[in-house]
């Protein structure tokens, strides 16, 4: 594949790779607390990726497949007794599923429609499993405390857990990649920079943008079923934040859209920003208005974001950071 | 025939762009559509390549009707166009540009082929030096190759050319027509909206005339050329004066 000779993807490849099993060597718990939020962050805003970057489609909806994927992974493991794999696949299938059925309707709309359905579909999904028994209504599910012996304890639980983690971000990463740089990826960008020249040029739209969106959700799916198994508990509140969305734009327009490296690094920047920010005496409530600020401030100045900026500084680097 | 229209009508609300346009178009041949400013010729090309369904009427292509077929499936089937107004993909290179054409085009080519047909495009077009910038920058007059090194990419049987020669200095227009020439003998059937008389009169087998959406006159350069529908479509009914004083 042409994504193996890319020095950006190796660059990210490699990063998140090395950084998350050097944390499973020294079995710190901290660390390993800090490296899951960055590696789950890592991986929202990458699949978050294919739809804004390489497709062009903004997305405010991204927290619908995390949410709905781990719901229902979470209720497999909890009212059905599922071991976590079966179950974390399940969620990312079932958020892939959950895509290409809405895929199918909203995306004939473009530009500011398609963004503004994708947030109505955010807030008909809360309400869903709000009012949906099998899922626990407002109350949620949670995790019989017995059902983490199987994996040797709590504790070894979390390691297990960060570990899947761990693949789930390399995986989305490579698939990043490899769409990045594939003829698929040459149609969504054709897509992006004019959906109907590209038609005319022969790129099947339609199949493609749904191609992608299918493709987006299958790792919030998956994150997010593990995320739930960690907390041992879901409800609606944790599982469909549009603010989480918004979050995770501002990851991806602050690393660089439509390239590889970009949301990683963006994810890494915000969740330094965001933790430093809830734990500082006065910015504690502010987090989510500084959220807003940068991404009010990238969109006016920095457009491309973190690694298109470098880019366009560093003629050199264009190769290298594709 | 590679292409045959039949009946085609097309009405946009109130207006009637396309009244019962019939034409055939053979293979080999440069065929030249003129026409007034507003005469429907983008429409109808339009038609032909699955923009616009029209309301009556068919569009044969290679003997398959391809009418309502979506616009990505005609040019799968081997139809090309290029855009009066220009639609680069601006943030991509030139190179992936013509690539998208080689990869969606009608040989559905793997990326890695797509560089070697889109290299061969481009040095067909001469934009061979500028392969690695970014489209953006290019001017209007490079642009317009692009657009026809895109079309070109997909290795199209029949290729729609909607005024390529519009705001070309007369020595680019030397080099464009000589181009379309070399691509016609390459095999690929053409069909050429133009402004420019003296080269649509020159490089055309054929030419059809459209005037407020209906086909006025059809015929080889010289008898359109004093068909005297086609002088009044243009510029006025000669014997209107004449008449006016006569009254």
């Amino acid at each position: 594949m042409n994504a193996w000779r890319q020095p950006g993807c190796w660059l990210a490849w490699l990063c998140v790779a090395v950084g998350g099993l050097a944390i499973l060597v020294t079995r710190d718990n901290t660390l390993r607390e800090v490296a899951f939020t960055l590696l789950m962050f890592a991986a929202m805003a990458s699949s978050l990726n294919i739809m804004i970057g390489y497709t062009g489609y903004v997305n405010f909806g991204h927290i619908v497949f995390f949410g709905l994927g781990g719901y229902t992974g979470f209720y497999l493991i909890s009212q059905h007794a599922w071991p976590l794999y079966p179950a974390v696949l399940v969620g990312g299938l079932a958020a892939a599923v959950v895509a290409g059925l809405l895929g199918s309707a909203i995306l004939r709309l473009r530009g500011a429609y398609f963004a503004l359905a994708t947030i109505g579909i955010n807030e008909a999904a809360r309400a869903f499993v709000n009012n949906f028994g099998p899922f626990g209504g407002p109350t949620g599910m949670f995790v019989n405390f017995a059902a983490y012996r199987q994996y040797g304890g709590a504790a070894q639980a979390l390691w297990l857990t960060y570990t899947l983690l761990l693949a789930t971000t390399l995986f989305t990463l490579i698939t990043s990649g490899m769409v990045r740089h594939s003829r698929f990826g040459l149609g969504l960008m054709g897509i992006r920079e004019d959906e109907d020249a590209a038609m005319v040029m022969g790129v099947n739209a339609p199949r493609l943008k749904a191609m992608a969106y299918v493709l987006s959700a299958l790792s919030p799916g998956m994150v997010g079923t593990l995320f739930f198994f960690k907390n041992g508990n879901v409800e609606p509140g944790d599982a469909f934040r549009l603010h989480m969305s918004i979050e995770m734009l501002v990851m991806v327009m602050l690393g660089g859209q439509g390239t590889v490296l970009g949301p990683v690094l963006g994810a890494v920047m915000y969740e330094r920003l965001r933790g430093y920010l809830l734990t500082s005496a006065i910015f504690k409530h502010l987090h989510l208005a500084f959220a807003g600020l940068s991404l009010l401030l990238i969109v006016l100045f920095v457009p491309a974001g973190v690694v298109g900026w470098l880019r366009g500084r560093l003629p050199r680097l264009r190769r290298l950071l594709a | 025939m590679i292409l045959q229209v039949q009946q085609v009508t097309k009405r946009f609300g109130g207006l009637q762009a396309l009244t019962e346009v019939n034409f055939d178009l053979a293979e080999g041949q440069i065929l030249g559509l003129i026409g007034p400013n507003g005469a429907g010729k983008t429409t109808l090309f339009n038609v032909v390549n699955g923009v616009y369904t029209p309301e009556v009427g068919r569009v044969i292509f290679r003997g398959k009707d391809i009418t309502g077929w979506p616009p990505y499936r005609v040019a799968q089937s081997g139809l090309a166009r290029t855009h009066q107004v220009v639609r680069p993909l601006n943030e991509l290179t030139v190179r992936e540009n013509v690539m998208v054409g080689a990869c969606f085009g009608r040989e559905g080519h793997s990326l890695a082929s797509s560089t070697h047909v889109a290299d061969d495009a481009l040095t067909r077009v001469g934009l061979t030096d500028r392969a690695h910038q970014i489209t953006g920058s290019l001017n209007v007059a490079q642009k317009k190759r692009l657009e026809l090194a895109r079309a070109l990419s997909a290795r199209p049987y029949l290729l729609l050319l909607d005024e390529v020669l519009a705001g070309l200095n007369p020595a680019e227009i030397a080099l464009m027509i000589e181009t379309i020439r070399r691509i016609r003998d390459g095999g690929v059937t053409i069909l050429m909206i133009e402004h420019v008389m003296q080269a649509v009169m020159n490089v055309s087998d054929r030419v059809l005339v459209l005037d407020y959406g209906i086909l006025i006159a059809e015929g080889s350069p010289q008898d359109v050329a004093n068909n005297p529908r086609v002088i009044e479509a243009y510029l006025g009914d000669p014997q209107l004066a004449q008449r006016l004083l006569a009254e």
